[in-house]
């Protein structure tokens, strides 16, 4: 019941810092679209972002493969965390966010989203996902939220092993974890 | 018990236990995860930073300690905090020696820093050592960091030791080489297109990661030009085929799908390649056959590939066995439960469609749930999909749930693209020019702002033009209605400033044309428009001129008018107005006030916005009056270029392009400030007695859209020598491009017709008759869903040959109709049996209700996802798929309830883990009590747990979530 509460609260919180990005949004509308005519020149890339979120919204691991400034990356975080967060399970997991997709999947009470082109294939987005989160739970075992905030580099260092030039490179665990393993032992 | 805890605590002191790290960092990772709310979190992380900044000024930070102070900064700029004091920190660490160190560095300046950044610079020189480093990890870490922060400029001095790189015995370095070498394409193709036979080399690696890597550089070659790449074709087909014959290592394989990802990158890349060519086509055909049947609809990454399949098919030379197989595997995907496969299906169904539009019509009922889909996404999907089929049969019934659908809608960004996209259906297939103006008032009502100004003038000129010269009457009465549609709208609050401008425009030119409204109204009314709108400059422009052409009208036929007093005040505030523009409107209308009637006639006729008009750039009428000047002894005109003694502006302006350098005095005028499109427009029409409505600055469009409209006969009249009609099939006409579905040949689907008897292409013909009536007031009565739904798809899909067909043999007609009026509804009947039966139960049928979609569905036994959960455990399958078909669509089950109900499946499969806490119970016990199952990763969780409490974090209410097995 007090957990209740207490998402509740944060999500009212949640809107109201998101009706002022919206705010925002209106006015950068003009500089998004430069930019995204800008992307178009090396536009081949189809991860955009891969974020984590928890559902009190508070973000926990952030991963951009296109500069974004502070506050773009905050209003962006806030909008797309209230448009998942307000879908039900049953609906799909992609949501249509200004000139991306996002698409989302959630473990436990953390939302994994990963902001994409609009024709990448979204399944199998979803499905990269899973299997980023197979890779930390082989690695941390049993991985859970904290294992992530704990381990934040870490966790990184596995994404960069998976996507670079915001491609799938490496699908392979065993590939994912070595470098990261080796790492370990050394140090 | 007891004992077990202790182990655990043991095995956290052990070599790999603990965090190693200090107790401010846990601390602070703590306070972050226990903060209530983004506020608190806020306060969280200022204090850290104040802390930060004392701790980074300090000289001698034990590197180590620096390490975690880096992390913290990355926490803070994660969480939306400005860092920047301590980038510099970040830049130091990638020199340090420790790799651990170093590679933390990289990660940091890459999330800190765009390649722009000027402390990047710094960073270059290390990773140019590091490439060269002896330990191929450092060289690894080197090469990642190079794809984020090497910039346009940097790449000549890593690239030569780049591609030295590509032949590195470790295969770990080859692969991020290549990736390093993309990353230099994408950012400056030019610098590196000297090596792109590397890319083709590296194909053939013998590390199939190196190879999987390889494809994305290729994959973006390719598609700059896919034709240099033709001979790759048989190479990317054997590849795939021996992947998907499971050639590769098992490390690659995915829930039992032999290495997925690549599979999906190749069919991309093969996409590409093969279209349009029927010859690469031909190598592919039996490769993806191969794929199709081999096909696993039970997964989601079975699925993700069959989708990648469809794409192929319907990108690369058609063949009619691969369509059907791609058509039978999206017809699985729109019958299925789940929301995220009927999107994948609708999404393939609109790539489909290109090739065979025929294929549509089997899924009309899927394809409408879809668009009545409470979900959004879902909805949007089936908009996309719909703007691609759109005909001139289907476009009312489209384009009203498009607008219908765009009132509802806040986003910005989508209610542009909608508001775009009804306005492109409609310049393209519009059956009437009333309907037009109707819909463009709707989008202009409800989205003005967000349009192309360019489509209100475009309104404008159709309402001026009206449907052609044959037919006065049909044009006033256009006009007419306009007015009256105007008039009550223009009351209204916060209309979007290009609407009043055409309101404006309109009640000017026609406001008392058929005598209905009096001046004086009219006057009125624009008046409360400019009130109403003191900071739109071109709206007030707009009113006063159309106010002025209602004074000249008045005038030309003779009868008094008298100025209203808040006409006076309007006049005499904007003859002051800052706006030169404006005051000249106010000075105009003065003045004309004080013409008598034969003047006012000829400076400004009567609905005259559709005479051309003729310029007469020579000003040859004034030729007799420089005669008689110079034979008056007046001197003749000099051209300026010729004239002596001044430097010309011609001649000053080319010697300045030719040394802009010199730094003189400036003599040539400031350029003209240019006066804004809509002033221009409403400007010359007031002024000049004929006028084209619309300075176009395209000008093909304009001419384009002048002699289409003209063409246009009135929609209903049907006058044999026009030979492109309105609602003629087939032939598409009018402002946009064309699109695929109009191209429609009649002739297959009236030899379908005959072949198929009474298929649903029968159906949506004969019953789309009675549409407009019938979905008008649909909403009201809403007697029978199923039946609506049938109508609206009779509506959507009905075969534009069809009614062509009915049309053109207009006498056979009612015979042909009758039989097979009668088939669909034995159809109906048949192919719906379950709707019907449940409808009688629901509640009033809303559009909206989603009730009879289960039914309709696969029974619960047949659900594959039930099977994947079993696969997977629950937790993977739970959040993406809908569940069990039971479940509600309004109620949103509490995912912690279906986990636990969902924990004996995943024991029974064997491959589930239980959570790590609970929330209010003892931890521990949750874990022993299913220790016995768990094997290995039991220790794992004890020494996870017990390194947590170690440190102070605890299982608590504040956070509950933080120890939650993801996977579990």
């Amino acid at each position: 019941m007090a957990k209740e509460r207490r998402s509740v609260e944060s999500l009212s919180d949640l809107w109201r810092a998101g009706a002022e990005q919206a705010h925002r949004e209106v006015e950068d509308d003009g500089v998004e679209q430069q930019r995204s005519k800008q992307a178009g020149r090396d536009d081949e890339m189809t991860i955009r972002f891969v974020l984590f979120v928890n559902k009190q919204g508070q973000t926990r691991l952030a991963q951009y493969y296109e500069h974004l400034s502070l506050d773009e990356r905050r209003a962006l975080e806030g909008e797309i965390v209230r448009k998942c967060l307000a879908r039900t399970d049953q609906q799909c997991s992609f949501v249509e966010h200004r000139n991306y997709k996002v698409v989302y999947r959630r473990y436990a009470s953390l939302f994994f989203l990963v902001g994409v082109d609009n024709d990448e294939n979204e399944l199998a987005i979803l499905e990269f996902i899973h299997l980023l989160v197979e890779t930390m739970d082989r690695h941390f075992g049993n991985v859970c939220e904290l294992d992530i905030m704990f381990h934040l580099e870490k966790v990184h260092f596995m994404l960069e092993e998976m996507v670079m030039n915001g491609c799938i490179v490496e699908t392979s665990k065993q590939n994912i974890l070595a470098p990261i393993q080796l790492m370990e032992k050394t140090s | 018990m007891e004992q077990l805890r202790t182990i655990g605590r043991e095995l956290a002191m052990g070599s790999q236990g603990g965090w190693g790290q200090s107790k401010e960092f846990l601390d602070l990772v703590k306070s972050i995860g226990e903060a209530r709310s983004k506020a608190e979190e806020d306060r969280i992380i200022a204090r850290e930073l104040e802390h930060l900044k004392r701790r980074l000024a300090d000289p001698d930070v034990q590197r180590r300690k620096m390490k975690e102070l880096l992390l913290r900064l990355v926490y803070a700029e994660m969480l939306g905090h400005d860092a920047s004091f301590g980038h510099i920190h970040a830049v130091k660490m990638t020199h340090d020696e420790s790799l651990p160190l170093k590679r933390t560095g990289y990660l940091a300046v890459a999330l800190f820093l765009d390649e722009r950044h000027d402390l990047v610079i710094l960073v270059v020189n290390t990773i140019q050592k590091d490439l060269r480093s002896d330990n191929y990890l450092v060289v690894c870490a080197a090469l990642t960091a190079a794809c984020r922060l090497i910039g346009e400029e940097a790449i000549p001095a890593v690239l030569p030791q780049v591609v030295e790189l590509l032949a590195h015995p470790k295969e770990a370095v080859r692969k991020k080489a290549v990736m390093a070498l993309h990353r230099f394409y994408q950012r400056s193709p030019s610098s590196v297109s000297h090596l792109v036979s590397n890319f083709r080399k590296r194909l053939c690696d013998n590390d199939p990661g190196v190879m999987g890597a390889t494809l994305c550089p290729l994959y973006d070659l390719i598609l700059g030009e896919p034709n240099s790449y033709k001979d790759l074709v048989v190479s990317f087909v054997n590849i795939l085929k021996q992947v998907a014959e499971r050639r590769l290592p098992t490390s690659y394989d995915y829930h039992q799908m032999p290495a997925p990802f690549i599979q999906i990158k190749l069919l991309k890349i093969l996409a590409v390649l093969g279209s349009g060519d029927k010859q690469a086509s031909g190598h592919m055909y039996t490769v993806l056959g191969d794929i199709f049947r081999k096909g696993d609809t039970a997964s989601n990454i079975g699925n993700a590939i069959l989708y990648e399949c469809i794409c192929c098919i319907s990108s690369i030379f058609p063949n009619p066995k691969m369509l059907e197989a791609a058509a039978e595997t999206t017809s699985k995907f729109l019958k299925s439960d789940s929301h995220n496969l009927k999107y994948m299906g609708i999404d393939a169904l609109g790539r489909l469609i290109k090739i065979n539009p025929d294929i549509a019509e089997e899924h009309q009922l899927a394809v409408i749930d879809c668009l009545e889909d409470p979900d959004d996404t879902l909805k949007r999907k089936t908009f996309e999909l719909l703007y691609k089929m759109t005909n001139s049969t289907n476009v009312e019934v489209i384009v009203d749930r498009m607008i219908e659908y765009m009132i509802n809608i806040t986003d910005h960004h989508y209610k542009t693209e909608i508001a775009s996209r009804c306005v492109e259906l409609a310049e393209q297939f519009a059956p009437s020019n009333q309907w037009f103006i109707q819909t463009m008032n709707k989008v202009f009502e409800h989205a003005g702002d967000l349009v192309n100004i360019r489509v209100a003038h475009n309104l404008m000129r159709l309402i001026a033009e009206g449907f052609g010269e044959e037919d006065e009457g049909a044009d006033s009465q256009l006009r007419s209605s306009a007015v009256d549609s105007y008039l009550r709208i223009v009351g209204e609050p916060k209309l979007p400033s290009s609407f009043l401008q055409i309101i404006c425009w309109v009640l000017g030119e026609y406001g008392t044309a058929d005598g209905k409204y009096s001046a004086s109204y009219i006057i009125g009314k624009l008046c409360d428009v400019a009130e109403a709108h003191l900071t739109d400059d071109t709206v007030k422009a707009y009113a006063i001129s159309a106010i002025l052409k209602i004074f000249a009208f008045e005038i030309a036929l003779g009868r008094k008018i008298d100025l209203l007093p808040e006409c006076q005040t309007l006049v005499d505030e904007l003859s002051a107005s800052h706006s030169t523009d404006l005051q000249q409107r106010a000075y105009e209308l003065q003045a004309l006030l004080g013409l008598d009637k034969n003047a006012v006639e000829s400076v400004m006729p009567a609905d005259a916005s559709c005479e051309d008009i003729e310029v007469d750039r020579n000003l040859s009428f004034l030729n007799s009056y420089v005669q008689q000047a110079l034979e008056n002894g007046a001197s003749p005109y000099i051209p300026e270029s010729e004239r002596s003694g001044v430097i010309s502006i011609g001649s000053y302006r080319s010697q300045e392009q030719q040394e802009t350098s010199a730094h003189t005095l400036r003599f040539e005028a400031y350029e003209m400030p240019k006066p804004s499109l809509p002033l221009a427009t409403s400007q010359s029409s007031m002024s000049t007695p004929i006028t084209n409505l619309v300075p176009v600055t395209e000008p093909g469009y304009y001419k384009e859209d002048h002699q289409t409209s003209k063409s246009q006969p009135p929609g209903d009249a049907v006058s044999g020598e026009f030979g492109v009609k309105l609602r003629l099939d087939g032939v598409q006409k009018k402002w946009g491009r064309p699109t695929y579905s109009s191209s429609t040949p009649s002739s297959s689907t009236s030899s379908k017709q005959t072949t198929n008897g009474a298929s649903h292409s029968d159906g949506g013909g004969s019953s789309s008759q009675p549409r407009e009536s019938s979905y008008g007031s649909k909403r009201q009565q809403g007697t029978e869903v199923s039946a609506e739904k049938q109508r609206l798809a009779a509506s959507l899909f009905g075969s534009a040959a069809a009614k062509a067909d009915r049309k053109a043999q207009a006498s056979r007609k009612t015979a042909k109709d009758s039989p097979s009026t009668e088939k669909v509804a034995t159809t109906n009947v048949t192919a719906q049996p379950v709707k019907e039966q449940v409808i009688p139960a629901a509640p009033p049928p809303d559009l909206l209700d989603l009730g009879d979609e289960p039914v309709s569905s696969n029974p619960p036994s047949a659900d594959p996802f039930s099977q994947l959960e079993g696969l997977l455990g629950p937790a993977s399958a739970a959040p993406v798929l809908s569940g069990t078909p039971a479940t509600g669509t309004s109620k949103a089950p509490d995912l912690m309830s279906i986990f636990s109900d969902d924990v004996p499946t995943g024991v029974a499969s064997g491959s589930t883990d239980p959570t790590l806490g609970d929330v209010n119970s003892s931890s521990h016990k949750g874990t022993t009590a299913v220790a016995s199952k768990k094997g290995p990763s039991l220790q794992d969780a004890l020494q996870k747990n017990a390194t947590a409490r170690q440190v102070g974090v605890t299982p608590t209410g504040n956070n509950p979530n933080l120890f939650k097995d993801l996977l579990g």
